[in-house]
């Protein structure tokens, strides 16, 4: 089937069987590997992106319900030249090490840093929920969230 | 300990400094490159048909209407790569029983031939044009199994049927380590004696990046090249040539690009890829493998998983006499690659902790069972030695009635009996374990812990603390003795530095990163040594067509070995690079100095740089006449012992008595790794170990049902830790330099996950009024010791 959407900002028309995934259009299709897959029974949060401004699993959504919808991915919120924020955070705070969690833990923090003003390390933990990570332990990565919601207006969105 | 400090301001980036990761750049933009992101033009897709049941003889094959299918290319068996001339799979490490007599390795073809022994084992290999069509093709191969009666209760392995002909009640080896008649003095003597029966629980590793490959061939050379998630590409390469026979080394080239975590599991030569790699041969094609998370489960190999009993002697004052262990270990259904030598060298070795135990006997059984091979996993052998000491005691500092604390104190090597010769067969080069305990009691405010109980009593909660004075052994060394003991491989490792004509440094180790960061701290190393900026050196691993050998990473090995393989390398730059400025000063080669990348002339201030040198010897126009141009050195480094760190974690818990929920409140480790290179990677490394010790005490559990059916193979029944599962944790170091390598440092990676489970199992007894339960303490667990059950 033929669906028409737009990921980081590009416009795709794309045919593709209907039992496709989003995760592999990404990384099959359009070739964007930034975007992991870590499990089968959507658990990891590795394959995380944004879906219309908010954080999915791109391995739960299927390419019919593609049509019209603007996908964000890792590759889309910043270069190495131009870090989004929220990348410059995990660097500076050493919140990776394998790196296989990070696309998915960076957008997952993005939306849940968006969405919550004041958050605070409980409500940060609470929000990774849905993202395993098996390097980090997951004390830098809080650390890195704090640190960019620190610096957020809690009057932004 | 180390504050975040931002890159601006800390300018040092040599040794010791917390320089920001240089591989993070390509992680956090997605544009890491690991196995599954790379392809190859006309690649075909495998996937595996694997055995629904535990034990079966396999009948017959019926691939007929799999290869019906459109798009299906092949169906290759094991039975064909036997009757092609693969060799097994071979198990690396060769242990003796007691009596004498080798271990008895099952056999253990590349894929499963006429029999398969564990659920999930691969027994067929479907390739076709897309990966849908391959998963299809394998549904529909069609298998005859006649099912033979499974062993799978560890407990009573030894007394079940015999799962292989000639290995009469599935053990491998009885091995012991240790003087059994002293021991036996000492028990007979004992003031006092605590008896323990532990379990350690059977863990599947979980790297969010699954096991992946992509197998190539090229016509027209015969080369094969295999890009894969390995933590040691040359010993892959080593054993598929030499022992599975795929290809002569230098026809077999072996590539891991970024490996997403390892933690062990991607040490091991397993079927699949091997398979992959065999077939692209034969088909001619690139075939591209990767794991589901449920392949994963089934097929990675598990760890830990023992049944202990200790007994600790004691004398009237409670100073340890005698220490004896008999563990039943379970290697699985196959001796994976290291499985032989985790719960016997890397186990019974450790069994001395921090103490001074003058007598020590062990008895292991290595038995197989119908499961998943057990091999190494974060710690090996080491968190399960760990776990044995450091509860029993504090089990015997219940019974006497003493302080946790002071009876460890009271009982550790001091920093005056170094070099240490345990009776376990190690010497401990060095040490400071009082210093760790001390800090992490202040760090914990142990002398505060009753007002904090009775606080989190206030609010229902029962409040445990628990300690634990760990030791391991790292820097898996020196290649002689290991060689010796069984180990079919040396333990060096290789390092390689190039300096290049413009002066920029590229380096090149046999150690391997999947999350280390060896890109930033062995260019730390690097630059430090030879004065040059940190940003003219480039670190490559990972890849046997560009570093000559090496033996990968595992065992918290990489730095202490791969990275004083590095300073043997630079120190041959620079004595070859001191001859060069000698000339270039007209001077003699005593009389030049060597310091921050200069080259001076003593009592002179003439002086030429590195870099100029580096150009001096790639256009050797005026140039010593006895000396080879260019300046590229290698060092093969072969430590003469394993490095010791060692510390101690405290945990505080605390248990819902409505519930039974078990929440880690507090952490603190306090580790001894010696000289730190980059504080910031250290502290990540002892996070992430923590966080799966912490996992192993209270969620972690790979069960299989007594049909032989893994009960946890997805991330819905396999509890991973998550982040509101955990605290924040508090982490420092004290210092005493290894002894004996030349960085003075021994190695940080398992550390966490070598000490936690034991602090948290005492934080939870403690908090259950000595109840003693198994790991891990999962609710209900513990909701029904509340109760008495
Ligand atoms: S791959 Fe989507 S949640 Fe794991
Ligand atoms: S950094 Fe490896 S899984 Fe998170």
């Amino acid at each position: 089937m033929k669906v028409s959407f737009k990921v980081n900002g590009q416009a795709h028309e794309i045919d593709v069987p209907p039992n496709t995934l989003l995760v592999e259009v990404l990384r099959e299709t359009l070739e964007l590997t930034g975007t992991h897959v870590g499990c089968d029974t959507s658990q990891c949060g590795a394959c995380t992106v944004h879906l219309d401004g908010r954080a999915v699993k791109s391995c739960t959504v299927l390419a019919p319900q593609l049509d019209g919808v603007e996908v964000t991915t890792i590759e889309g919120i910043g270069d190495s030249e131009n870090l989004h924020p929220m990348q410059a955070a995990f660097r500076e705070c050493h919140a990776l090490q394998c790196g296989f969690c990070t696309p998915g833990m960076i957008m997952q923090a993005i939306d849940l840093v968006e969405k919550n003003p004041g958050l605070d390390s409980q409500a940060i933990r609470e929000g990774l929920e849905g993202n395993i990570c098996r390097c980090t332990g997951y004390h830098n990565i809080v650390r890195a969230i704090a640190s960019v919601a620190d610096a957020k207006p809690a009057s932004v969105k | 300990m180390s504050e975040v400090v931002s890159q601006a301001e800390s300018e040092n980036q040599g040794i010791g400094a917390p320089v920001r990761r240089r591989e993070d750049l390509r992680f956090i933009t997605g544009d890491g490159r690991y196995t599954d992101d790379i392809n190859q033009p006309g690649q075909l897709y495998a996937a595996f048909c694997r055995s629904p049941y535990p034990r079966v003889r396999i009948d017959n094959i019926d691939a007929s209407e799999a290869l019906a299918l459109p798009g299906v290319v092949a169906v290759y068996t094991g039975q064909q790569l036997v009757d092609d001339g693969l060799g097994d799979l071979p198990c690396g490490w060769m242990v003796k029983s007691k009596d004498g007599t080798e271990m008895i390795s099952a056999p253990h073809p590349p894929m499963a031939a006429t029999v398969a022994n564990y659920v999930g084992e691969p027994y067929a290999l479907v390739l076709a044009e897309t990966l849908q069509i391959a998963k299809q093709a394998a549904e529909l191969v069609d298998t005859d199994f006649t099912e033979l009666n499974a062993v799978v209760d560890l407990a009573h392995a030894s007394g079940s049927e015999n799962i292989y002909e000639g290995i009469e009640n599935n053990l491998a080896y009885e091995w012991a380590l240790g003087d059994e008649d002293a021991t036996k003095m000492a028990f007979a003597r004992a003031a006092h004696v605590t008896t323990l029966d532990l379990t350690n629980n059977r863990l599947i590793p979980n790297a969010l990046e699954p096991r992946a490959c992509l197998g190539m061939y090229e016509r027209g050379t015969g080369d094969y090249t295999l890009y894969t998630t390995s933590q040691n590409p040359h010993l892959e390469r080593l054993v598929l040539s030499a022992f599975v026979q795929i290809a002569p080394e230098h026809k077999l080239r072996i590539i891991a690009p970024d490996v997403g975590g390892g933690f062990g599991s991607k040490i091991f030569i397993y079927s699949e890829e091997t398979s992959v790699i065999w077939a692209a041969g034969k088909i001619k094609r690139p075939i591209k493998w990767v794991a589901d998370r449920s392949e994963s489960f089934l097929a990675d190999a598990h760890g830990r998983d023992h049944i202990t009993r200790a007994e600790l002697a004691m004398d009237e004052m409670g100073r340890f006499t005698g220490l004896r262990v008999k563990t039943t270990a379970n290697l699985g259904a196959y001796l994976s690659t290291f499985g032989s030598s985790v719960p016997t060298y890397l186990y019974g070795t450790l069994l001395a902790g921090q103490y001074k135990t003058p007598n020590i006997y062990v008895e292991v059984q290595g038995t197989y069972t119908n499961t998943a091979p057990v091999d190494a996993y974060r710690g090996a052998g080491r968190p399960e030695a760990t776990y044995v000491v450091e509860r029993i005691v504090d089990q015997a500092a219940r019974e006497l009635g003493k302080d946790p604390a002071d009876l460890r104190r009271m009982n550790m090597i001091q920093p005056e009996d170094f070099p240490y010769e345990t009776p376990v067969a190690l010497t401990y080069d060095t040490g400071n374990y009082e210093a760790s305990l001390d800090k992490a009691l202040e760090m914990i405010d142990y002398a505060g812990f009753e007002a904090r109980q009775a606080e989190a009593a206030e609010r229902g909660k029962r409040r445990g603390i628990g300690l634990a004075c760990y030791i391991e052994a790292c820097g898996l060394a020196p290649s002689k003795l290991a060689i010796q003991l069984g180990a079919g491989v040396g333990l060096y490792e290789s390092g390689e530095i190039r300096m290049n004509p413009t002066g920029s440094v590229s380096v090149f180790t046999g150690s391997h990163s999947h999350g280390q960061g060896h890109e930033t701290t062995f260019a730390q190393v690097v630059s430090d040594k030879l004065g040059v900026s940190y940003d003219d050196v480039e670190v490559i691993h990972g890849d046997t067509g560009r570093m000559e050998f090496g033996l990968g990473t595992y065992g918290s090995r990489s730095l202490a070995v791969g990275g004083s393989a590095l300073m043997v390398a630079a120190e041959k730059v620079i004595e070859k690079g001191r001859k060069i400025a000698a000339h270039m000063m007209q001077a003699q080669v005593d009389q030049v100095d060597f310091e921050n990348g200069q080259f001076t002339l003593q009592d002179s201030n003439q002086s030429v740089s590195i870099q100029e040198v580096a150009f001096a010897a790639y256009v050797p126009a005026d140039y010593p006449e006895d000396l080879e141009p260019g300046l590229t050195e290698k060092a093969f480094y072969d430590p003469n012992n394993f490095t010791y760190p060692a510390g101690t974690h405290v945990a505080e818990v605390e248990v819902d008595l409505e519930t039974g929920v078990v929440q880690l409140v507090d952490f603190v480790a306090v580790d001894d790794f010696g000289h730190i290179i980059n504080p910031l990677i250290v502290d990540g490394q002892v996070h992430g170990g923590v966080a799966q010790g912490a996992g192993q005490a209270l969620m972690e559990h790979g069960i299989y049902d007594e049909y032989g059916q893994l009960q946890t193979g997805s991330f819905m029944d396999y509890t991973m830790p998550r982040a509101d599962d955990l605290p924040d944790f508090r982490v420092d170091t004290t210092v005493t330099p290894c002894t004996h390598n030349p960085l003075g440092v021994k190695g940080c990676g398992e550390a966490g996950a070598i000490g936690s489970p034991a602090a948290i199992m005492n934080a939870v007894t403690h908090a259950l009024g000595n109840k003693d339960i198994s790991m891990p303490a999962t609710p209900e667990k513990v909701w029904r010791a509340i109760r008495g059950e």
